[in-house]
């Protein structure tokens, strides 16, 4: 339910990360950089042409491009 | 003699630390990435002298760029590990801790930020983190001061644990247990600072933002640099200076080599500071006056952006246009570098994960991105004809640039990596940091320029009076005349262009050149074969065959750019 990756969610909507597609490297490089499963996230933009995405995930922004983005799978919160 | 090497994620104040540890100044920069090598010093505790060592910053032991393959070699060669961590952002950095730890080799951990953590609304109970790491945990915060003796006590004596190992997810859950028993998070409202934070990585304000930083900054740059050079630089050579090289040419008799040596010929009968050529005129007058205040306000305009924390949002931005050409956001650091100097902004692509996206940045910067000191002298030369003429050559070199990155892209093999970049957070400059930074920086500049700049003066005396200046002019003037439509003269501005650039700029201006040669004759010099400091480190950072490649690809392009403007400049 409600499923969608970083690329789908809207600049301003919140969610928990729920799964992080890829490589074992990959989802344990994002992990150090505080990237994780049940850590919520706040998108704070999306550039057009398949451009990097950024969010604030705790207290860290962190920017990431688009094919790492649409890797990571978030739950969105109920309004 | 033990060895201490300072470690931890990047963007925590390692190297404000090393700095107070050791007083070796160093560059520290608010975005991840700075130190890019490792960096020496010493410290001395109780007589004992030991070894400390910055290594760039890494996340984990699992190096993925080259800077960080660094800090996990160095750290086998250590005695005693001190683990930089950021108290504002606990839960992430004690990853890297984790691992640390599971090496038993003696550590401590330096609880860094512990000033700031509290109007971010953390605490933090440094004992119980210490009683549950089991290492020993100094508070300390390398912009104040705070805590760097108490780290200093404990090194004298720090015992080893014992190795083993966990698993990435045993891990993780250790951490969790950590920061739940040790930290407190208030919740507070968002501040100025974090609104501007977000609305600056936004697609939409951010460009705005950067459009009038960008615009701005080069007001500023510009309003800083003149207001020096008419109030203080220009006033002081002609009422100071002057005089006294003037009563010294009286002395030298006004004529005979050493005479034309230091002062040069004199122009209608006077010593002209452009013009004259010697060691003691025309050498001093180009580094202190035309191009100093320049290189001055270039480097005090991003050493603040540096320290505030804005370059990465800048890196965000630019992504998607940088990725066109085969780089990422990230590369804009080493570029913005390149604009004072190509020499750091090539050390800089060092942050750059693949050889090939090195071999593009470090391409781009020294075909595309004129330094400082040379854009001083564009600035000086051409700004004289109209604000145009100066905006024409940067239209040409941006173009360039874009469309050598295209090509590059295109045609060297391989993919460019996505982007991966933490943002920091906005910090208002200290602004001693800030002071420091830029005296390192000027000083650098002076050190390296002067020598270089006395040796270009020299070796330009010393062919003019040996004569082979007509024999190799002939040579090359069919080349010059007809391709680019410049004076057979102008050779010697670009043979002297590979020691330096501003000082080859400024044999320009005695060729009296119209306004069209002047143009094509600054993007020549722009373009074609960097200064020796840049080709020396291009060489060493990547080698003959890729150096090889660049000056084939810059021989060509300036040719053909070159022409191209003699054809269709009226």
């Amino acid at each position: 339910m409600n499923k969608i990756n970083l690329v789908q969610m809207k600049a301003g909507q919140k969610g928990t990360i729920v799964r992080i597609e890829g490589a074992e490297a990959f989802s344990k490089r994002l992990g150090v950089m505080g990237m994780r499963i049940d850590k919520s996230v706040i998108k704070l933009s999306a550039f057009v042409f398949c451009g990097p995405v950024a969010i604030r995930v705790g207290r860290t922004v962190i920017a990431l491009g688009y094919g790492m983005a649409s890797k990571v799978w978030v739950q969105l919160e109920k309004k | 003699m033990k060895k201490i090497v300072l470690i931890g994620n990047p963007n925590v104040g390692k190297s404000v630390l090393f700095s107070r540890l050791t007083g070796v100044r160093v560059l520290v920069s608010n975005y991840p990435g700075t130190t890019v090598e490792f960096l020496e010093g010493y410290l001395c505790v109780d007589d004992e002298q030991m070894q400390v060592i910055d290594l760039p910053g890494t996340y984990s032991l699992e190096p993925s760029v080259p800077a960080e393959e660094v800090s996990v070699k160095m750290l086998s060669l250590s005695d005693i590990i001190v683990n930089v961590i950021d108290a504002t952002n606990l839960e992430r950095n004690l990853y890297l801790t984790m691992e640390l730890i599971e090496t038993g080799r003696p550590m401590v951990v330096a609880l860094n930020m512990f000033d700031e953590r509290k109007h971010r609304g953390v605490d933090i109970d440094a004992r119980q983190l210490e009683k549950l790491l089991g290492v020993p945990v100094i508070p300390t915060s390398g912009i104040t001061g705070m805590g760097i003796k108490a780290l200093k006590e404990r090194l004298k004596n720090v015992p080893a644990g014992k190795s083993f190992f966990r698993t990435h997810e045993e891990r993780w859950s250790s951490i969790g247990h950590i920061t739940e028993s040790v930290q407190r998070l208030s919740h507070r409202h968002h501040t100025f600072w974090e609104a501007l934070e977000d609305a600056s990585v936004n697609h939409a304000w951010g460009l705005i933002i950067a459009g009038g930083i960008i615009f701005a900054g080069f007001k500023f740059i510009r309003f800083v640099a003149e207001g020096l050079i008419n109030t203080v630089f220009e006033p002081f050579f002609q009422n100071v200076y002057l005089p006294l090289l003037e009563r010294l040419s009286v002395i030298l008799g006004q004529g005979g080599l050493l005479h034309s040596l230091l002062i040069g010929k004199m122009i209608d009968g006077k010593i002209d500071f452009q013009q004259s050529l010697g060691l003691l005129t025309t050498a001093p007058y180009v580094e202190f006056v035309m191009v100093l205040p320049y290189v001055f306000s270039f480097y005090l305009l991003l050493s603040f952006l540096e320290d505030s924390g804005y370059i990465p949002r800048l890196a965000l931005l630019l992504d998607n246009v940088m990725h066109k050409l085969g780089l990422h956001g990230f590369a804009i650091i080493p570029v913005l570098l390149g604009f004072g100097c190509n020499v750091p902004g090539i050390l800089g692509t060092r942050i750059l994960e693949s050889k090939r996206e090195r071999f593009i940045a470090a391409t781009l910067i020294s075909i595309g991105v004129p330094c400082a000191a040379l854009q001083a002298m564009i600035v000086g030369i051409l700004g004289k004809f109209g604000g145009r003429y100066v905006a024409l050559v940067y239209a040409v070199l941006f173009c360039l640039w874009l469309f050598l990155g295209l090509a590059m892209n295109y045609f060297l093999k391989g993919y460019s990596p996505e982007l991966l970049l933490e943002i920091p957070p906005y910090r208002f400059p200290a602004l001693n940091l800030l002071a420091k930074k830029i005296v390192m920086r000027i000083r650098g500049f002076i050190i390296e320029a002067l020598p270089i700049i006395m040796l270009s003066i020299l070796v330009i005396n010393i062919l003019q009076q040996v004569r082979i200046f007509e024999f190799i002019s002939a040579l090359f003037s069919p080349l010059l005349g007809r391709v680019f439509g410049l004076p057979k003269e102008a050779i010697w501005v670009l043979i002297i262009g590979l020691l330096r650039k501003d000082i080859a700029a400024g044999m320009l201006i005695p060729l009296h050149l119209s306004v069209k040669q002047l143009i094509i004759a600054c993007l020549v010099l722009s373009m074609s074969f960097p200064c020796i400091a840049t080709v020396v480190i291009f060489l060493k950072e990547l080698g003959w065959k890729r150096l090889g490649q660049a000056a084939l690809i810059m021989v060509g392009i300036t040719t053909l750019v070159g022409g191209i403007m003699n054809v269709i400049l009226p």
